[in-house]
């Protein structure tokens, strides 16, 4: 039955990586290089561009200033103050999203047919002339300042950010993206232009493009868009070394249910084990409910809603992380259980059974992934910036399918260090934990 | 006898697939089930849906949370399938599969590849009729959603100051309990509460199949003949008539304290009637009040007056929930600045409210509003999944398909003048809780 299924679904997961999603590389005239695909079903386009290097490039002293003017792009530009610029936006019925990550700032388009070069012209505007207005910045600078006294007292961001700290130290990674209070105060209207020029620049630049445009479209459209911007940036930060050692740091909230993070050292995107690596935590801690840790800690103790392990391949670190919630008088179980299952996985690795499922399960929902433009737009841009070659989505599934047992149990053992293994627990957990 | 008679009519009057719009087809089984197939043949995706009539609302009396504790069961088993399988067979199949509960409906849902369809049909209607359940089950998952409230809502002063908000609204409708449910009565759910709730409303002639994707309306028709066909209806299955709120005769004002604050804010809200069948038109204005009153953090008529005139706030907004079985609310929000305090954001909401009233509707906006409901239309298509719970909810909250796709245009034909009677109509001060939301121990404040 199995089988069965296994040689059905190779075949249902190569059609949309390829005969459905059909990606060309398009280079503008001015040399703007973006993947695109063609959807001409539905009149509108989306559109992704990331600038890499995100928040960690702001400057010395400087914390926030990148999360603080890419929230201010979208209020005024141009000759449009932020009203005239919102009108002009939502009478077009355009939408634009700007945000600023660790990695990248990301900037989110979508436009119908029908207004597309005014669309596009608008958000030009936006890209290369932001107004930072003093009344905007202090708006928005008000905005972000309750949002950081906001996360001061959530268990879940007391948690990130402690986590953060002990594994990066002082790198950027090491302390929130949003800023401190006193370094959000303290911004100028030149931190943020000086803030744009160490980010927006084309020399770092990834863009994506699917719905209803054609390649020979695309070209002049990049260059109008992004020609504009400045040719070169800030330089990128360093790699930093994850800093955790083994152990438990509680930080004392009073709240009811503790939340926990935990962690250590994990694998880079390029390295040749990553699709073992990707595999073994499915088996471990994996988004479906099939997981070690979730039948473990959920189904059979009923110690939470949901446990959870991930791969964090940062561009500068990489982190192997989980985190699980549990209320405090049960708190120290959940966390003595998942020690368990993480050295067991460690030291005995994964059944047949399981790299089977595991492999079924991702070349199955692999596909599924690509259900929308907006989707589609999505991991191109992600595609590109981890330098994945063009037609990747139609070998992936051939790469996750050759891990062997072996190897799959080679990498469970060098990734999963349980003496390593630090939980940040946020609460005011009972017992020893 | 009378009630079979009827189920027989309705077959036979339906049994031609009505086609409604060029993705969407709907049918109905002989033995009640509605079906409703939407098409998109982009990719070679399905997603699968069943939704009950039955949700929190429909809980009885001092067993709250059960619904959605029976919708965690469902995942438990039946006399084919394991504890856990059909979660392990979506897996297997490269799909992902979850459900959820609210106050009007309980939903289960596969993504999965579109040629997995059957199986997922096959395991559903098993779970629909078939459900087995032990005594140790129910103990696990009853701490399960339990720390699920815990970390929904006990972890998060914001949910908790809602949850008082909403039973503070609502003096005798079930809307006032929460979908989760009060901790002290989940802490007593046990395997009859559940299996109570199953029999009553776990019925082909109580659910919709809503299935979108690559798949053609007559194949899923076929399919959802044999598996879904043969399931017997409930007979029993009374009218959804819950008990009416009484006319709402004190504004009633709540101050909720935690320490865990950090950013106070003031709410106000108020009774609101919903989206009825063929008569959508009073929802559609105020859904129109919403967006024009906070709907946009630089335009609307609440950030203009409470953010750019002045600097009272940091963040205003409204939300209205039309969708919905019986009275549902309209809500306002105003995050005062640093140095306001929660009595004077509420006074500058006040008199923001009363401006919107004097000043009438800014024709400009409200075409803008318009221009963004027609592109909709055309933004929606690329979301099929989307599509599949905008009519999954629409028809459990006793909409029909056709109200559905009437909606764009009732928005449309919304004037001026209707969106200032239904604000006028809805903004009755016996009607309203506002509440504080404020930094500091509970203690303190039932001392003041």
């Amino acid at each position: 039955m199995i089988r069965f299924a296994l040689t059905l679904l190779a075949f249902a997961a190569a059609l949309p990586a390829r005969a459905e999603v059909n990606i060309q590389e398009v280079t503008s005239p001015g040399g703007i290089t973006a993947w695109l695909v063609e959807e001409p079903s539905i009149p509108f386009l989306s559109l992704e561009i990331r600038f890499s290097g995100g928040s960690s490039l702001d400057a010395e002293g400087k914390r926030g200033a990148t999360n603080l003017m890419t929230a201010l792009l979208e209020e005024g530009a141009g000759e449009l103050d932020a009203r005239a610029f919102s009108e002009t936006r939502d009478g077009l019925a355009a939408s634009f999203g700007f945000s600023a990550y660790d990695d990248a700032l990301s900037v989110s388009a979508r436009m119908l047919t029908e207004n597309r070069p005014e669309a596009i012209a608008l958000l030009e505007t936006a890209l290369t002339e932001p107004r930072f207005d003093g009344d905007a910045i202090e708006r928005v600078r008000a905005q972000v300042l309750s949002n950081i006294r906001s996360s001061e007292k959530d268990p879940d961001d007391i948690a990130g950010k402690t986590f953060d700290r002990l594994a990066f130290g002082d790198h950027p990674y090491g302390s929130d993206r949003s800023g401190t209070v006193e370094s959000v105060s303290a911004l100028t209207r030149d931190d943020l232009l000086a803030a744009k020029h160490r980010v927006m620049a084309r020399d770092r630049i990834y863009v994506a493009a699917v719905g209803d445009i054609t390649a020979e479209e695309l070209g002049p459209l990049l260059d109008d868009l992004l020609g504009g911007l400045p040719e070169t940036g800030a330089p990128m930060p360093d790699h930093v070394d994850v800093a955790l050692t083994g152990g438990t740091t509680v930080v004392d909230f009073p709240t009811p249910q503790s939340v926990a993070l935990f962690g250590h050292l994990g694998m880079k995107r390029d390295d040749p084990d990553f699709f073992a690596a990707y595999i073994v935590n499915t088996i471990l801690g994996g988004s479906n409910f099939e997981s070690r840790l979730m039948t473990e800690v959920r189904e059979n103790r009923g110690l939470t809603y949901g446990i959870y392990s991930y791969l964090v391949p940062k561009d500068y670190a990489e982190l192997v992380m989980g985190s699980v919630s549990s209320a405090n008088d049960r708190i120290a179980e959940a966390v003595e259980v998942t020690r368990q299952v993480w050295a067991d996985m460690a030291e005995n690795g994964v059944t047949a059974e399981e790299l089977a499922a595991a492999k079924t399960y991702l070349t199955g929902a692999y596909p599924l992934r690509f259900d929308g433009n907006g989707p589609i737009a999505d991991i191109l841009v992600g595609m590109q910036m981890q330098n994945l070659p063009i037609d990747y989505a139609a070998t992936r599934n051939d790469k996750v399918n050759a891990v062997t047992l072996e190897e799959a149990n080679r990498v469970a053992s060098e990734l999963l260090r349980p003496e390593s293994l630090h939980f940040v627990v946020v609460g005011q957990p009972e017992g020893a934990i | 006898m009378p009630r079979l008679l009827a189920l027989i009519l309705t077959s036979l009057f339906f049994a031609l697939p009505a086609r409604a719009s060029d993705m969407v087809t709907t049918y109905t089984l002989d033995n009640g089930m509605e079906v409703v197939v939407i098409e998109d043949h982009r990719a070679p995706v399905v997603v699968h849906m069943v939704w009950y009539r039955a949700g929190a609302a429909d809980e009885p009396q001092g067993s709250s949370g059960v619904a959605h504790f029976l919708e965690h069961l469902l995942f438990k088993g039946t006399e084919k399938m394991e504890p856990g399988e059909l979660s392990r067979v979506v897996a297997e199949n490269g799909g992902s599969d979850n459900a959820f509960t609210s106050n009007d409906y309980t939903g289960y849902f596969q993504r999965v590849a579109a040629d997995r369809l059957e199986l997922m049909m096959e395991m559903e209607a098993d779970r629909m009729v078939n459900l087995q359940l032990g005594e140790e089950e129910i103990e696990t998952e009853r701490n399960v959603i339990i720390e699920e409230r815990n970390q929904r809502t006990e972890n998060n002063p914001s949910a908790l100051f809602g949850e008082q908000r909403d039973a503070a609204l609502y003096l005798h409708h079930p809307y006032g309990t929460p979908v989760i449910g009060w901790r002290h009565e989940m802490e007593t759910l046990g395997l009859d509460d559940a299996l109570a709730f199953y029999k009553q409303y776990y019925a082909p002639n109580n659910a919709i199949l809503v299935v979108a994707g690559d798949v053609a309306p007559e194949d899923v028709l076929a399919l959802a003949e044999k598996h879904y066909g043969p399931l017997p209806p409930n007979p029993d299955l009374k009218p959804r008539e819950r008990v009416k709120e009484p006319t709402h005769l004190a504004a009633r004002r709540m101050v909720f304290s935690d320490v865990r604050v950090a950013q106070p804010y003031v709410t106000r809200t108020y009774l609101a009637p919903e989206r009825d069948p063929g008569a959508q038109e009073r929802a559609a204005a105020l859904t129109l009040l919403a967006d024009l009153l906070g709907g946009d953090g630089t335009t609307s008529h609440l950030a203009r007056k409470l953010q750019f005139e002045q600097q009272i706030a940091v963040y205003t907004g409204a939300g209205y929930r039309a969708t919905s079985l019986d009275d549902t609310s309209f809500s306002l929000i105003v995050v005062p600045a640093e140095g306001v305090t929660l009595e004077e954001a509420e006074a500058a909401l006040d008199d923001a409210m009363e401006s919107f009233l004097e000043e009438g509707v800014d024709s400009a906006a409200l075409d803008r509003l318009k221009m963004q409901i027609r592109a909709s239309t055309v933004y929606e298509r690329d979301d099929v999944a989307a599509l599949a719970r905008r009519y999954g909810s629409a028809l459990t909250s006793g909409l029909t398909v056709e109200d559905v796709q009437e909606w764009p245009a009732i928005l449309e034909a919304v004037t001026e003048d209707d969106i200032l009677a239904a604000a006028r109509d809805l903004w009755r001060p016996a009607s309203s809780v506002t509440g504080y939301l404020v930094s500091g121990s509970p203690t303190e404040e039932a001392i003041q």
